[in-house]
């Protein structure tokens, strides 16, 4: 077309050109080749090292991973087994993986963690996959309750009456809808406190002592190993989100002293590390309740970690809110949707659609942090490891343990990375 | 009738029957002014829009012709004066914003579609949750504006998926749901191509041809002669002529007037 174009000024097209397919060396494995693995001297001299690097690191771990004993009963025994070569002792696993997964919890019980776990499955399906019968979100919402009575026991009727409590809340709400809205969301917020302080104690009292139900109460400083780095870490995510979008919300609004307890909150919970709340919630919480107040270590601490995580995730979801166009709001509002329908139909959606990579982050990082629990003495899992090795069968073992502590939280949050991939592809309707 | 001053980009005739000015009123701004916080955008607004009128409003950038239908319903707040839509005034109650906007439908010039909604889920949402109306209604409504914009075949797509002159006609389609009295257009053909901007104004011409009562902000001057039976010019925050389109075009008053025309006219 070129020489058409040299040769004269005016040129007129008679035939348009049909699709063709690119040359042989431009597809295939010879292309992928070339482009990915040899595209010049830097990137084949990269490829040549990165091989020769894969292989001394496998040529180094390789047989230390063969040779593994999982069959002993020491430490000692292990190194006999081996007889000098280089070998991993996967025995103390196998001796102590109970203690790992559950702590000092009554070993004839260990079904109700198992079954707990199995359960929070079923309770999060409809909550992350979407094509799932909604109904099943009604067993999402009871799980708290059912979790919470098979982990620790007590009697049955205990989370029936703190349930109730809500149950009452939203009856108040409905009842009290028609009246007025403000006085319904007060209603709400009054009802379950009144229920909780007033009547749940006789209730529980009463119905325990009429049809005694329940199964056997398991303390909470039973509850070790990697069964407390989920209770703390699943009650915690699920709480932080909602908290950070009140957060987030709260910063960005007109109102003037909302906004600057937002702020405030945020920044002093983000200026402080997590190790200075954690202490307080194990001591000193204890000096300004009131005397005699027993509440529980587990449930200060899980919330102080979503105080944590919810003020930044308020700041990843405000992130979310600041990359919406301003025409979102406006097109909202020139429909004559109200605050709150514009934010649940229209900016939410979108913002934590934009925040998902950082919301995610945020959950990883802060199911990881609940191996800090260590130092206010609650048995997560590496506080037992320091317990196991502190085991004269055991002394001077560590590699074996922090694999497979590692491993364990590696499989949750290489999950929960691969659930955000999946939700932000399935999300994207930008360019189909 | 004298030779139009612009060609309309469009090719059919256009049915007047239907487009009778009432005597009721349908808005009314009375000594309306403005401000960004020390700047005076607005100054001393007066007007009034009959029920079924077209009105073009024109002018230089910055000369708050955007303002102005922005505070009709109250995505900006006026500071001084009066303004009344279908009877109910403007002020800083949120029930009569709210009665206001779900009357008043509104065209932006970057469409503002809701980007994870699909377009019939985009249509459906006002209705649904603001007028309460059944989901099966709601869609019905909306398929029937989807074909009058002659876009019922892309009704399961998401607007990241049409071109800007397909958003745009859904964008209106997605007003027209909520079964509005007043349309307000704001420059709803300055961010598409050439090609793109006829099938617009063909919709808006259509939604005239009804009697829809319609507030223009537009430069599309073809438009205005062709439809229009008020065309306001404003500059510096205030209305420095208005008249009805042929007088206008032909015969500008002011000196400000004949120089804009002059440099979107003269080429």
């Amino acid at each position: 077309m070129s020489n058409v174009e040299a040769h004269t000024v005016a040129y007129v097209r008679d035939t348009m050109i049909a699709q063709q397919s690119p040359p042989l060396a431009e597809s295939g494995a010879i292309r992928w080749l070339r482009s990915n693995l040899f595209s010049g001297w830097l990137n084949s001299v990269l490829t040549v090292v990165s091989l020769l690097a894969i292989f001394l690191a496998v040529k180094a771990i390789a047989p230390w991973l063969l040779n593994a004993v999982w069959n002993a009963g020491s430490l000692a025994e292990c190194r006999a087994i081996l007889d000098g070569a280089t070998g991993a002792c996967f025995a103390v696993i196998r001796d102590r993986w109970h203690q790992l997964l559950f702590g000092f919890y009554p070993p004839q019980f260990y079904w109700r963690p198992v079954l707990a776990l199995v359960l929070l499955f079923v309770a999060i399906a409809p909550v992350l996959f979407t094509g799932l019968p909604r109904k099943m979100l009604i067993f999402s919402a009871l799980y708290p309750f059912i979790g919470y009575h098979l982990i620790w026991g007590g009697s049955a009727w205990f989370p029936v009456s703190v349930l109730l409590g809500f149950v009452a809340g939203v009856a108040a709400y409905v009842i009290l809808r028609n009246l007025n809205g403000l006085v319904a969301i007060f209603g709400a917020i009054m009802a379950p406190f009144a229920w909780w302080f007033l009547a749940a104690g006789p209730f529980d009292a009463a119905m325990s002592a009429a049809i005694p139900l329940g199964l056997d109460f398991v303390r909470s400083d039973r509850i070790g190993g990697f069964l407390i780095a989920l209770i703390v870490g699943v009650t915690a995510i699920a709480l932080s989100l909602p908290v950070g979008i009140i957060l987030a919300l709260g910063r960005q609004s007109d109102m003037l002293f909302l906004k600057t307890i937002c702020v405030v909150f945020i920044e002093f919970i983000r200026g402080v590390p997590l190790i200075t709340l954690l202490f307080s919630a194990s001591l000193l919480l204890n000096y300004f309740l009131p005397p005699g107040t027993t509440f529980d270590l587990i449930l200060r601490v899980i919330i102080m970690v979503t105080l944590f995580a919810s003020a930044y995730m308020a700041e990843v979801i405000r992130g979310g809110l600041a990359a919406l166009p301003k025409g979102q709001y406006e097109a909202a509002d020139a429909l004559g949707l109200d605050y709150w329908k514009a934010q649940r139909l229209i900016i939410m959606p979108q913002a934590l659609k934009i925040s998902i990579p950082g919301i995610v982050n945020t959950f990883i990082g802060l199911f990881k942090d609940t191996t800090l629990l260590v130092f206010i003495a609650i048995l997560e899992p590496l506080a037992l490891a320091n317990a196991i090795r502190a085991d004269t069968n055991w002394n001077g073992i560590y590699w074996e343990l922090f694999i497979f502590i590692g491993a364990l939280f590696f499989i949750f949050c290489f999950g929960m990375s691969r659930y955000s991939m999946y939700l932000e592809q399935k999300l994207k309707t930008d360019h189909r | 009738m004298t030779k139009p001053v612009v060609e309309i980009p469009v090719d059919r005739e256009i049915d007047t029957s239907q487009m009778k000015v009432t005597d009721e009123v349908a808005i009314q701004i009375a000594n309306m002014n403005k401000w960004y916080g020390s700047f005076h955008v607005l100054r001393d607004i007066n007007m009034t829009v009959k029920r079924g009128e077209r009105i073009v409003i024109c002018g230089p950038s910055g000369s708050g012709k955007s303002t102005l239908i922005r505070c009709i319903n109250r995505l900006e707040e006026h500071q001084a004066g009066q303004i009344i839509v279908d009877g109910t005034e403007l002020t800083g109650d949120l029930k009569n914003i709210d009665k206001v906007r779900s009357e008043v439908g509104m065209v932006f010039q970057h469409f503002n579609l809701f980007p994870h909604l699909t377009i019939l889920e985009n249509c459906t949402l006002a209705p649904i949750w603001v007028r309460k109306t059944p989901k099966r209604e709601a869609e019905e409504i909306a398929m029937h504006f989807l074909q009058k914009v002659k876009i019922p075949e892309q009704a399961h797509k998401y607007p990241g998926q049409l071109s800007g002159g397909q958003q745009q006609r859904v964008a209106i389609a997605r007003s027209l749901c909520m079964k509005p009295r007043i349309m307000l257009f704001d420059e709803p053909t300055s961010a598409l191509d050439p090609e793109m901007i006829k099938e617009v104004l063909d919709t808006m011409i259509a939604l005239a041809e009804e009697g829809m009562t319609m507030l223009c902000v537009t430069h599309e001057m073809g438009f205005a002669q062709a439809v229009a039976n008020r065309v306001i010019f404003m500059d510096q925050g205030q209305i420095v002529e208005q008249n009805e389109p042929r007088a206008f075009f032909n015969n500008p008053q002011s000196e400000r007037t004949k120089l804009f025309l002059s440099q979107i006219l003269g080429h």
